[in-house]
């Protein structure tokens, strides 16, 4: 009941705060947006390597940047009202169409690097906090302190040449077998195949920012009054270590992680690149460069959807895992 | 007296032992002609459309003829051969062009393909190609007498047009599928009728592209492959890596970074294949601002020139591949490119002489002028070649600041707000001067907002005559006169610097064969290719 309750107030707030947050992003994104020189005409022109003035006013006229900018701005919104967030003539298609087919994927590597890092960010640092000083937490420690400095790219990369093409086990390029029509486990275990590495490229950095906040948290836990309490009881080491020092010593790592996820989504774009992924993060990068503001403006809404969405439910987790949160 | 074309059987053996010549590296390794397969075709970025009828942008290009072909195609010369017409002639007087079509075309929804299409489709290339617009600008009409007949006609002479007719330049897409709609935003650009030996399956945004063999096309024996999957890798790492672990088959333009060339020459199943670039090259230039208070004055320009060594530069920066080249008008185009050496030799003395002339004498801290440059920042030999000429500037007094910017910034600071100095370009030739050149220095195309317009503002009434004249003369022997002239003249008042014409390679996988037998090599309809089991 008590949680209940918890949760309808936490979704309250959530939603006071999201709308005018969206609505701010939006405009900040456009007017930002149009600081940026050069237009979405200038760009498909120079890629067509030729054009007349003909065809650089007709591209004009199609994206709709012959109007001021006060006009694009209300139409947009206006657009956006009626839930529908535009059509871009650069890809010849509407902008939910687009988003729509890239962000299972995104979602996908988000999610499963995310996923990832707390787990072996967690496991790393019970481990080292358990033997603290001991040769497994020096072990531990310059390898995550490796994880920590080394850019994901370059982790990514060097994974590639590693086990893509020195040993040939896993590829190196997109989300999927392309064309190879498979169903049932075989799909599954092609799309994992294709999933290991970037999610290995992305999750690593986070690995070692968790890792080195369990051990932190586990060990300042370590010496609170109520662990000498579970020590004096009489309880297995492994529970009081799980069930006292852990769970409180996760407050500060999913905190960080909700933070983190907005993160995600800024190395997706690199990640994405490297290997092909075709998720949101390269879209976005296509926008930027491509000046398509339309698509831009409607990765940039959905990608704080993702995040305000993903707070809400680090806000519920920690209203599980430490009751004393959110009461206020 | 009509020049023409008919496929006589001496013309037709000659057609075919010079395909026999194109695959005799493929004949000696496997005698006979495979059928069936996938090939993995990367390409560089993802396409806006499947069809190049609103856009010339490569990655249009690089697709549109799979699925929707052009009336002729072109052996590496750029000398026509059939293709979907099948015999052609063009009147003395050079204002009438007659197409025979082939018989019994079909697109890919079942509807005969008929000279109607052919008037529809060049009516349509005038209006909303950025090309087009020129190249078809002389068209009055396209007549249709019969339904294999097609009979354009021109108001002036189009000395070019014959060379223009392949599947990407001027694709022959279906009438009843157009007709009263907006050509930018018809659904055939993302999911393509056409003539051509494939069949568009599936296009996956930010991945893939796949066609598939089309068993009705006109050409029974062909293609050969089933199926072709065309994957957008955007990374130049990945794709040399996709190369390397044979997820990818062939691609064009020189697909990996320059810098990685030598280390994948070594692997055995690699082949690096440089037929079938002949039908656009392209000339690297430095192109000055000729309003710039500096580039304005010849002799500050002929000291830049003199400073120059293209044999050095083209080995620095683009790792030796390519052509050095003194005249905008690229060496591949045989027939129009002027070999003259530039009246400027590399001479630091002579370069530093000029400066003090021009009366930009060295300042107490032995500099002359500090002076921006920019450059287009698609391929990664722009950064290269500024820092080049810096370093060599530096030497005669000159100081260079690079800037660095994305392709919007860039065309917007060039060819909007005219806010540069000077800047490493390039410019693709095409098939033909009066489509490729003309462009850069005609006066009437200082256009501000038009990308690849005349950029230096560059204005010589000599000059403006000359390419206007070779842009109607049916005389191929004057035609060549006037561009000499004109390259003449280009090199005596060096409104940029022309530097070298890139090389660049087709890299595939040694199971491929039969792939760049045209001037437009891959860019064409692939209908040949096939592959090792």
């Amino acid at each position: 009941m008590r949680m209940g309750r918890r949760i309808a107030a936490t979704l309250k707030r959530t939603a006071v705060h999201a709308g005018p947050t969206v609505l701010g992003i939006i405009v900040l994104d456009f007017l930002f947006l149009q600081l940026m020189p050069g237009n979405a005409a200038d760009v498909m022109a120079t890629e067509a390597g030729s054009a007349t003035e003909e065809t650089v006013a007709a591209l004009r006229h199609q994206f709709g940047i012959d109007q001021p900018v006060l006009t694009q701005l209300l139409n947009f919104l206006g657009h956006l009202a009626h839930l529908d967030l535009g059509f871009s003539p650069r890809f010849n298609t509407s902008v939910a169409d687009l988003i729509m087919a890239r962000l299972p994927n995104t979602l996908l590597l988000m999610v499963t690097a995310l996923a990832l890092a707390l787990v072996l960010g967690i496991v790393f640092g019970a481990v080292m906090a358990a033997w603290a000083g001991r040769w497994p937490d020096r072990v531990l420690s310059v390898i995550v302190l490796l994880f920590y400095s080394m850019p994901g790219f370059w982790v990514g990369l060097m994974a590639v040449v590693l086990f893509s093409v020195k040993l040939g086990w896993l590829p190196s390029d997109g989300n999927e077998t392309i064309g190879a029509d498979l169903t049932g486990f075989a799909m599954v275990s092609d799309r994992l195949a294709h999933l290991v590495l970037p999610a290995l490229a992305l999750a690593s950095f986070f690995v070692a920012v968790y890792a080195r906040l369990t051990r932190a948290a586990m060990l300042e836990v370590q010496r609170q009054d109520f662990m000498r309490t579970a020590k004096a009881k009489g309880l297995h080491p492994l529970l009081i270590q799980l069930r006292h020092a852990l769970r409180n010593a996760l407050v500060p790592v999913t905190t960080v992680a909700g933070m983190h996820l907005g993160n995600l989504l800024g190395g997706a774009v690199v990640v994405e690149t490297l290997f092909g992924w075709p998720g949101m993060g390269r879209l976005t990068l296509e926008a930027v460069l491509g000046r398509d503001y339309a698509v831009l403006l409607g990765v940039l809404l959905l990608s704080s959807f993702v995040v305000i969405v993903a707070n809400v439910l680090i806000d519920l987790l920690h209203a599980w895992l430490d009751p004393r949160i959110g009461s206020a | 007296m009509t020049v023409g074309f008919r496929p006589t059987r001496r013309a037709t053996l000659a057609g075919l032992s010079a395909l026999a010549l194109g695959g005799t590296r493929s004949f000696a390794q496997a005698p006979a002609v495979k059928k069936g397969g996938t090939l993995n075709f990367l390409q560089t970025s993802e396409p806006n459309t499947l069809v190049s009828l609103t856009t010339t942008a490569t990655s249009a290009l690089t697709n549109s003829a799979k699925v929707t072909e052009g009336l002729l195609e072109y052996d590496y010369d750029i000398n026509p051969r059939p293709s979907l017409a099948t015999e052609w002639s063009i009147s003395p007087d050079g204002k009438t062009y007659t197409f025979k079509l082939r018989p019994n075309v079909k697109f890919h929804d079942g509807k005969p393909f008929t000279s109607a299409d052919v008037a529809y489709s060049i009516q349509l290339l005038k209006t909303v190609h950025p090309r087009g617009r020129n190249t078809f600008a002389n068209v009055a009409e396209v007549k249709t007498p019969d339904p294999l007949t097609a009979v354009i006609e021109l108001n002036k002479p189009a000395p070019y047009l014959i060379k223009a007719l392949t599947a990407a330049e001027s694709p022959m897409v279906p009438r009843h599928i157009y007709e009263g709609t907006d050509p930018r935003t018809n659904k055939n650009g993302n999911a393509p009728i056409g003539t051509g030996p494939y069949l568009f399956k599936e296009w996956v945004r930010g991945s893939h592209v796949i066609y598939e063999r089309n068993p009705n096309y006109w050409n029974p024996d062909l293609p050969r492959i089933d199926r072709m999957v065309c994957k957008f890798v955007p990374d130049p790492g990945a794709r040399s890596i996709a190369f390397e672990n044979g997820s990818g088959d062939i691609g064009y333009r020189t697909p990996v970074a320059l810098s990685d060339i030598e280390r994948l020459k070594k692997l055995p199943n690699l082949v690096f294949e440089t037929k079938g670039t002949s039908y656009s090259y392209n000339v690297q230039l430095l192109q000055f601002n000729l309003d710039s208070q500096y580039f304005k004055h010849l002799k500050v320009r002929q000291a830049i020139a003199h400073s120059i060594d293209r044999a050095a530069l083209l080995k620095v920066v683009a790792y030796g591949y390519g052509t050095i080249s003194y005249s905008p008008i690229a060496p591949g185009l045989k027939e129009f490119h002027d070999p003259t050496p530039s009246p400027y030799k590399y001479d630091l003395k002579k370069a530093e002489q000029l400066l003090d002339e021009a009366g930009f004498k060295r300042g107490p801290d032995k500099i002359r002028f500090k002076v921006p440059m920019d450059y287009n920042p698609i391929g990664d030999e722009g950064r290269r070649t500024c820092e080049y000429v810096r370093a060599v500037l530096a030497r005669i007094g000159i100081t260079v600041e690079v800037r660095s910017q994305d392709l919007p910034t860039f065309a917007r600071r060039i060819y909007t707000d005219r806010d540069f100095d000077f800047t490493y370009n390039g410019h693709s030739n095409l098939f033909d001067p009066t489509v490729g050149v003309q462009r850069i220095y005609w006066s009437k195309n200082f256009k501000k907002g038009v990308p690849f317009s005349n950029g230096s503002h560059y204005v010589n009434p000599k000059v403006d005559a000359l390419l206007e004249g070779a842009a109607v003369e049916i005389d191929p022997a004057k035609r060549k006169a006037m561009f000499v002239e004109f390259q003449k003249i280009i090199a005596e008042e060096i409104p940029d610097i022309s530097l070298y014409q890139p090389l660049y390679l087709t890299i595939k996988n040694k199971r491929v064969h039969a792939d760049s037998l045209t001037a437009d090599g891959v860019e064409a309809n692939m209908a040949q290719v096939w592959l090792d089991a």
